[in-house]
């Protein structure tokens, strides 16, 4: 590495940060004061590089053409943030938070098919600023000029804002719902609008953000999910809701991500590294560091929880044994499919029980714990690869490998959970994210162990299993199983301990439970569960890749969960098996299945505020509170 | 024979001593009661006995054992009950279960993955439920509970351990008057069955005068009076505070 190779990477890597705060910036705006962990964020800024770039073709290549084509994508942004904003969330502000947080998915969904439909599967190269194509001269190295605009416009974007939050009347109103928002309500504050504009703006910047990127950074309809990954972790690492300090942390990740690029490959005590290897995960160890040791990251504090309204806890309540005799039936029904269904049938089924499982275990943390994890795929993945690997590697059984896939997930989750019980809330749910990340670049990156990218192929079931049927009813035996299991342990004393942790923390240390050892323990029993799924899927699909756990899969099982309603027993059930057969039965018709699919869980958000299960049983007892 | 040693603790908060080396001691089956005007410190004291602040110095002994800074789940295997300034309970379960999961977890069975709780002690549940008026509401949802009641399930849960002491913050505030008095005489009644000890803080006279053994007073983080009820009462530094320089 020479020092001319490392000032190119940092100037690339500060402009990097500067885009990447604009981006931040406008999530920890829009968390301040609303609240609501807006997934969509990342889909506002893949909107801001398409539209800059669709526009800057439709002005000209002039520079008016360019900066025009960016502030109009950045303004189209804004508007389509408040718009969001009126239509959807404004109406579920009095839901639970993660139905909020279902509906912002639900936009990433249809987000993402709207911009296949109108820019087509390719990326789109963008063009260049017109008059800063050039380069200046910075010891013996081209600098391109457009990145030293980047790198001057990140610190005045942040003044910018300072100046708006401190000396202006709306600025004040932002940091005060920051800080309390009941309060503001109850001096008079029109919140409807102040929760609006901020919309607007913080979508605005993210907007901002995807045009500036345009001629950096091909548009492509990967961009929503690696913004928001990137979002997260910068609003996370810097402190919710400090904007100096999502400065620092994108310029901390813009720096050390250059470092890793420019070192490249190191020859070191023997071993080759390659850092150029750790980008995909710097970031993410950077934000598990962070957590573990500043729980509220660089700047930021302990957020001062909602109050919550009374009654907004829906029971979970113990069944009967006539719940057990029914879902027993219901088992046993589900056994004799093969008798009327096609292989094509029984493929679908086969993965609705896999989901069934992986939802059910992802709920099992979730429901009674209170435990919001956005990084469940982890738990499947590392199940599946396990399985895998152990069949590929070292030609174990399907038997043996079914048997060590939970183990090894609950092994994982056993380290992930010590860690994440340690924090609350989002930050919880963003270092359970980190660790998923983590996790699924290494298997991205690790070619000679997992195949890199390309995965494992011929993973296939024994011999008795290999037949369609067959494998359906082990699939069945082993998940309907596993979900019983998971069910009684809720029932059992540990269950009620889970949940005496999520409704009062302090009763619950007062009468002797040592609430984070309850919590912890609950992260390596799901992560088997969810292990168990992953190591089926693998044999279901014989073959697996990095993607059996990217963060869209932990998206989904979320998605089930919260669609069938977080607080009953079989909603995830429902939730799985709903998601999955849609997703297919789709997928036949049209490719646009994420938009059908959207709109389909808007719809249900909007008419069910509380899940399909947890509604419906609210409306056959005939609307009792 | 004294139960509980309050010995010289401290705490600062910045150049403020919240609490500036208090002393005293709860015997056997007593009924005390800490008070004093607002910011006088009963509150930062309360909580460094019930293992929430950790005390800059002094120590806090329980039947001669250390437990200075034990946090609130150590406080309880050693036979402490706790209740707060606002009630709370399990939201999600009835009442009976409340109770039943303070059991198992006396019983060190709260972590068990096998056994449906709702079956677990469910004679004891039933019989500290009728200890403090509750056995015909055992079945409801416990938000669903009238405040009072929501108090009582909390007593109820405190007693679970079959403690020696009973840390009370604030037992009757947002109860109307003659709700305090039934809740307070009820606490009576059991401290003197079992030979529970009882610590609480109070801002009503009434309830103090009506229910406590003796009273401690503090004042800007120091004790300036303990005693019977009628050493206190005619204290001067004490009609001072509460009265003002001129009384």
């Amino acid at each position: 590495m020479t020092f001319a190779d490392l000032l190119a990477q940092l100037v690339n890597g500060l402009a990097n940060a500067s885009t990447l705060f604009l981006l931040a910036s406008g999530l920890s705006l829009i968390f301040g004061v609303t609240r609501v962990v807006n997934f969509a964020h990342g889909s506002l800024y893949m909107i801001g590089t398409y539209g800059a770039i669709w526009l800057a073709e439709h002005l000209g290549g002039s520079g008016l053409g360019f900066w025009s084509a960016v502030l109009m994508a950045a303004c189209g942004v804004a508007l389509l943030g408040a718009l969001m904003e009126l239509a959807v969330l404004k109406r579920i502000y009095g839901a639970p938070e993660l139905f909020q947080l279902l509906a912002t998915f639900a936009v990433v969904l249809v987000v993402k098919d709207v911009a296949l439909m109108v820019w087509g599967p390719e990326d789109i190269l963008g063009p260049r600023a017109p008059g800063l194509t050039g380069a200046v001269e910075l010891a013996g190295q081209s600098i391109p000029e457009y990145d030293v605009l980047l790198i001057a416009l990140g610190p005045l974007v942040l003044l910018a804002l300072k100046l708006l939050l401190e000396r202006t009347r709306w600025g004040v109103l932002i940091r005060a719902a920051t800080e309390d928002r009941e309060m503001v309500g109850a001096l008079g504050v029109n919140q409807v609008w102040l929760f609006t504009s901020v919309f607007a703006l913080g979508s605005g910047l993210a907007g901002l953000a995807g045009a500036l990127q345009m001629p950096r950074e091909p548009a492509s309809l990967g961009l929503d999910l690696i913004a928001i990954t990137d979002a997260f972790v910068v609003v996370v690492v810097g402190g919710l809701g400090s904007l100096g300090g999502a400065f620092l942390a994108a310029l901390l990740i813009g720096i050390v991500k250059a470092l890793c690029f420019a070192l490249g490959t190191v020859e070191l005590f023997g071993f080759t590294l390659n850092f150029s290897k750790l980008t995909l995960v710097v970031e993410f160890v950077l934000m598990a560091l962070t957590l573990a040791l500043r729980p509220w990251g660089f700047a930021g504090r302990p957020l001062r929880g909602l109050r919550e309204a009374p009654g907004a806890i829906e029971h979970v309540r113990t069944p009967a044994r006539r719940f057990w005799v029914i879902a027993t039936a219901i088992a046993a029904l589900l056994a004799l499919l093969p008798a009327v269904a096609d292989d094509y049938a029984l493929v679908l089924a086969t993965d609705c029980a896999i989901f069934a499982l992986f939802a059910a275990s992802l709920h099992f943390l979730m429901g009674p714990g209170g435990l919001t994890s956005f990084g469940h795929a982890a738990y499947f993945g590392v199940g599946a690869y396990a399985a895998g690997l152990l069949a590929k590697q070292a030609g174990a059984s399907m038997l043996l490998a079914l048997v060590a896939a939970p183990f090894a997930a609950a092994a994982f989750a056993l380290v992930f959970g010590w860690f994440c019980v340690r924090l609350t809330g989002v930050y919880l749910a963003m270092l359970t994210l980190a660790f998923a990340q983590i996790v699924w670049s290494v298997a991205w990156q690790w070619d000679d162990v997992t195949g890199g990218s390309n995965g494992l192929v011929g993973v296939w079931p024994a011999p008795w299993a290999a037949d369609k049927t067959h494998f359906y009813w082990l699939t069945i035996a082993l998940c309907a199983g596993a979900i019983a299991l998971l069910w009684r342990v809720m029932h059992a004393p540990f269950g009620y301990s889970l949940r005496a942790g999520r409704d009062a923390n302090l009763r619950a240390d007062a009468i002797g439970i040592d609430v984070k050892r309850v919590q912890w323990i609950a992260f390596p029993a799901a992560g088997a569960a969810a292990g168990l799924a992953g190591a089926l899927y693998v044999y279901s699909k014989g073959s697996l890749a990095p993607d059996v756990m990217a963060i869209s899969r932990s998206v989904d099982g979320l998605v089930m969960v919260l669609l069938g309603g977080v607080q009953t027993l079989t909603g995830p059930i429902v939730g799985a098996v709903l998601f999955t057969w849609l997703q297919d039965e789709i997928l036949r018709r049209t490719e646009y299945w994420r938009l059908i699919l959207g709109l389909a869980i808007l719809g249900l958000v909007l008419l069910f505020p509380r899940g399909v299960v947890g509604s419906l049983r609210r409306v056959l007892r005939g609307g009792e509170a | 024979m004294t139960l509980l040693t309050i010995d010289h603790l401290e705490k600062h908060y910045g150049g403020v001593h919240a609490v500036a080396g208090v002393s005293f001691s709860v015997a056997s089956g007593e009924r005390v009661a800490l008070i004093g005007p607002n910011g006088a410190g009963k509150t930062t004291c309360f909580n460094m006995i019930g293992g929430q602040i950790r005390p800059d110095a002094g120590r806090v002994l329980l039947g001669g054992e250390d437990i200075t800074g034990a946090p609130p789940r150590a406080l309880f295997r050693k036979g402490v009950g706790r209740t707060f300034q606002i009630a709370t309970t399990f939201g999600s379960m009835t009442v009976r279960e409340n109770v039943q999961l303070a059991l198992l977890s006396h019983a060190r069975r709260a972590l068990r993955f096998l056994g449906e709780a709702t079956d677990a002690a469910a004679e004891e549940a039933r019989a500290l439920l009728a200890a403090v008026g509750l056995e015909t509401q055992a079945t409801r949802p416990c938000d669903q509970l009238a405040y009072g009641d929501v108090k009582r399930l909390e007593l109820a849960m405190a007693l679970a351990n079959a403690p020696r002491l009973l840390l009370m913050d604030e037992p009757t505030a947002g109860m109307a008057p003659r709700e305090r008095h039934e809740l307070m005489a009820l606490v009576s009644d059991i401290s003197a069955q079992r030979d529970l000890s009882v610590l609480f803080t109070e801002h009503d006279m009434d309830v103090v005068f009506g229910h406590a053994d003796r009273i401690v007073v503090l004042d800007r983080g120091r004790l300036v009076a303990q005693g019977s009820q009628e050493e206190v009462r005619v204290d001067p530094e004490v009609k001072r505070i509460y009265l003002g320089e001129s009384a």
